[in-house]
């Protein structure tokens, strides 16, 4: 039984020891800022990039809106090519086909392409207990999945790991599943490469069965397309006898043209390339070549709630790329796993709630809140994706499920908005405020440039406190010294 | 007609220099200004933690206040943020289609800058301002609003100023509104970058256009006795060759 997500602590308290750990804030900070600016590089030399990423938002936006007819249409592509069409509601539905088609070769393992979805639904647990070993084969998720540790993000799951600390899982664990990596292993990273080509090697010819998902599904042909970048995706595609493909619904694409635009937004945003290495387009059974049992498994689980949203719908645009997680200031010092959630980062930070459901629990709840609304994850996504107004939106929707609660913050709003619905009150509370201002500017010391601030305080001030200056009321509002001068032209010259 | 002053809340009760400022400068460029007196907070800090019922009657106590204004000057892009695009989500929720039809026909709202270079059409402004300067672009004017090098293009043009490069300009100062006390611990982890690229840059003084950043970069600058101070822009636009604008920066400003 791997490790899972469950029991993570709501982001604020999940994100104080990701903080402190000085070995991830250091991985991370150097990771997302080399991938940072190898995306802008590339992306910077396409002249149309703006065209590109609106013909993508609304290349999606028309198949969500049209999504009932181009998923039937997929299932007959699909069927046509010789292809067998599941539908999974959801997460349980989704792992007993896999599982039953898994049991029905009886095989005990099988090799896996990168996924998000299979990630999702939690298929590896569900295969284990089975009785049926499913072996990572993406060199990150071999990383993880050997150091029983979770994915910490989108596209680098490992993304939190050095090389040293790569070295050391390798020679720990190999051993323990297969060939082991070489003693004399450096930590060079064409060596621990190397090692984990040969460990994969053998699984990729022993296996029966693979499972993999897919970037893209094109609905006119029936076409699947994995893009990776380091070839264990075309092993796993081409050499088993059986392949099954986990697909969420929000995959598709009506036609085959419709590639031209993804594939150039996806590397370009995702790994910082003008190309990925490897492309893989299947459509159905090829009678002698490749597997020659395809499974398509199409998932909902918690998709069509997401498509009913209107204003947070957008986020099924999503093509996984990772840009969002790579520019985001919060992502690069918290790390993935203070998200509590296969997807991390400010598109889980939308996507998460809105699949499990906001009022879930109060991690899921968190998480429209770990963002500072900086805009950046906006700015790169190739699809268009407002992240922020979804983030605000959802705000809205967590309060809304809890009103009528007494909570310190439901209280202070309500105060606020009291205070602030009507000048003569606001002017009211100002002049309290300025008389506190001016006893504090007797007794307390002086920033630098006059504006005067108070130290540490204690209780729930310490949330601003005890690291910033807090600063101290005017002793005489704007809007009083407006009246009082007459706009200023009244003051002494 | 003239132009209304949206000073803002945080100016109002704690920044009042800012909006005099403003006064001043626009003054000074020949603009007529007023300060509406309805007016309180534009609503933001409700939206953003998600309380948009309780933003209604601000929304609604800031159309009233600026209705017949010839355009709203605000000198924060997070306010102007607000107005431009929050205003309207927020009429929609209170289903009021009067609200809806006043948020509409509201007058257009400008950040200081956009204003002074877009519709005023200057870059000099006439300041002098003879100290070492950082700009820290604040992300809702630069994303949310895009004012693009406005606020650079004014800072350069003030007589005696030194523009000093902030290095990693574009990433957030970690404030985020009520984000800095709903996640206390990365809003500081991110505060402490940006403090440290403040005092890499070399600059005696720390510029920006949204004085709630500030606060919180500020606070973190002055709890190191970092040895910079912060100002908004339109108090460094504001300031001219007169004694006040020489005065001693550890004093606090005569009142």
């Amino acid at each position: 039984m791997s490790r899972t997500f469950l029991g993570t602590p709501a982001f604020p308290e999940a994100a104080r020891s990701a903080l402190a750990n000085t070995q991830l804030r250091r991985n991370l900070a150097h990771a997302t800022s080399t991938i940072r600016a190898k995306r802008a590089a590339v992306v910077g030399e396409v002249a149309e990039w703006e065209r590109l990423r609106r013909a993508g938002a609304a290349l999606k936006d028309r198949t969500l809106r049209h999504l009932d007819t181009y998923l039937q249409q997929l299932e007959e592509s699909l069927t046509r090519a010789g292809a067998t069409v599941h539908w999974a509601r959801d997460a349980a539905e989704a792992n007993r086909i896999v599982v039953d088609v898994a049991r029905r070769h009886g095989t005990d393992e099988v090799v896996k392409v990168k996924s998000m979805v299979t990630a999702e639904i939690g298929l590896n647990d569900a295969l284990a207990a089975a009785g049926i070993t499913a072996w990572e084969t993406d060199l990150a998720e071999l990383i993880v999945q050997l150091g029983d540790d979770l994915p910490s993000h989108i596209l680098v799951p490992a993304i939190h790991r050095n090389r040293s600390e790569v070295r050391e899982i390798f020679l720990r664990e190999m051993g323990r599943y297969g060939r082991p990596a070489p003693a004399d292993l450096s930590d060079v990273p064409a060596e621990l490469a190397a090692a984990a080509r040969a460990h994969l090697r053998e699984k990729f010819l022993r296996s029966r069965v693979a499972v993999s998902g897919a970037n893209f599904a094109v609905a006119e042909t029936g076409t699947l397309a994995v893009v990776e970048s380091e070839g264990n995706g075309r092993m796993c595609l081409t050499l088993p006898e059986v392949l099954i493909s986990v697909v969420g619904i929000e995959k598709l694409v009506p036609t085959w043209a419709d590639l031209e635009v993804f594939l150039q937004l996806l590397p370009r945003s995702s790994t910082g390339e003008r190309m990925n290495p490897y492309t893989s387009l299947w459509t159905g059974v090829t009678p002698g070549d490749g597997p020659q049992e395809v499974h398509v498994v199409l998932l909902d689980n918690g998709r069509t709630q997401v498509l009913a949203d209107e204003v947070g719908r957008q986020a099924l645009r999503c093509i996984r790329c990772s840009a969002c997680l790579n520019v985001c200031p919060v992502y690069e010092r918290t790390g993935g796993h203070s998200y509590g959630s296969v997807y991390p980062g400010p598109i889980g930070a939308i996507l998460t709630p809105m699949l499990r459901g906001v009022g879930a629990d109060a991690q899921v709840d968190s998480l429209p809140y770990a963002s500072s609304l900086c805009g950046a994850c906006f700015e790169v996504c190739p699809v268009r994706i407002d992240i922020p107004e979804v983030l605000v939106h959802l705000r809205a929707e967590v309060v809304d499920s809890h009103r009528g609660r007494p909570s310190a913050q439901n209280a202070a709003m309500a105060a606020a908005a009291w205070a602030l619905g009507d000048a003569r009150r606001t002017s009211v509370a100002e002049r309290v405020a300025g008389a506190v201002g001016k006893l504090l500017r007797r007794t307390r010391r002086r920033a630098p440039g006059g504006r005067a601030t108070l130290g540490a305080l204690p209780g729930p001030a310490a949330r601003w406190a005890d690291a910033r200056d807090v600063p101290i009321p005017a002793p005489e509002s704007f809007r009083a010294w407006w009246a009082r001068t007459d706009g200023g032209r009244t003051e002494q010259q | 007609m003239a132009v209304g002053l949206l000073v803002t809340c945080l100016n109002d009760v704690l920044y009042p220099e800012t909006g005099k400022a403003v006064v001043t400068l626009l003054r000074r460029l020949g603009v007529e200004v007023t300060f509406p007196a309805g007016q309180t907070c534009c609503g933001q800090p409700m939206v953003n933690t998600g309380y948009l019922d309780e933003a209604v009657p601000l929304v609604r106590r800031h159309v009233e206040a600026f209705a017949g204004c010839e355009a709203i000057v605000v000198p924060s892009g997070s306010c102007a943020g607000s107005v431009r695009h929050q205003h309207r989500i927020v009429a929609r929720r209170s289903g009021d289609p009067g609200l809806v039809r006043a948020v509409e026909e509201s007058p257009p709202v400008y950040e200081l800058s956009e204003y002074l270079v877009d519709v005023l059409g200057v870059v000099d402004v006439g300041a002098y301002f003879p100290h070492r300067v950082t700009y820290h672009p604040t992300c809702h004017s630069l994303r949310m609003l895009g004012v693009g090098d406005r606020p650079l293009a004014l800072l350069r043009a003030v007589r005696g100023l030194t523009l000093c490069e902030l290095p990693a300009a574009q990433e957030c100062c970690g404030f985020g509104g009520t984000f800095a006390v709903k996640n206390p611990d990365t809003s500081v982890a991110m505060g402490a970058d940006k403090a440290r690229h403040v005092r890499e840059s070399g600059a005696e003084v720390l510029v920006a256009g949204d004085n709630s950043c500030l606060t919180h970069i500020g606070g973190l600058l002055s709890r190191q006795r970092a040895g910079v101070r912060v100002m908004h822009i339109a108090e460094v636009l504001a300031a001219t060759e007169t004694p006040a604008a020489l005065a001693d920066p550890a004093a606090e400003v005569a009142r």
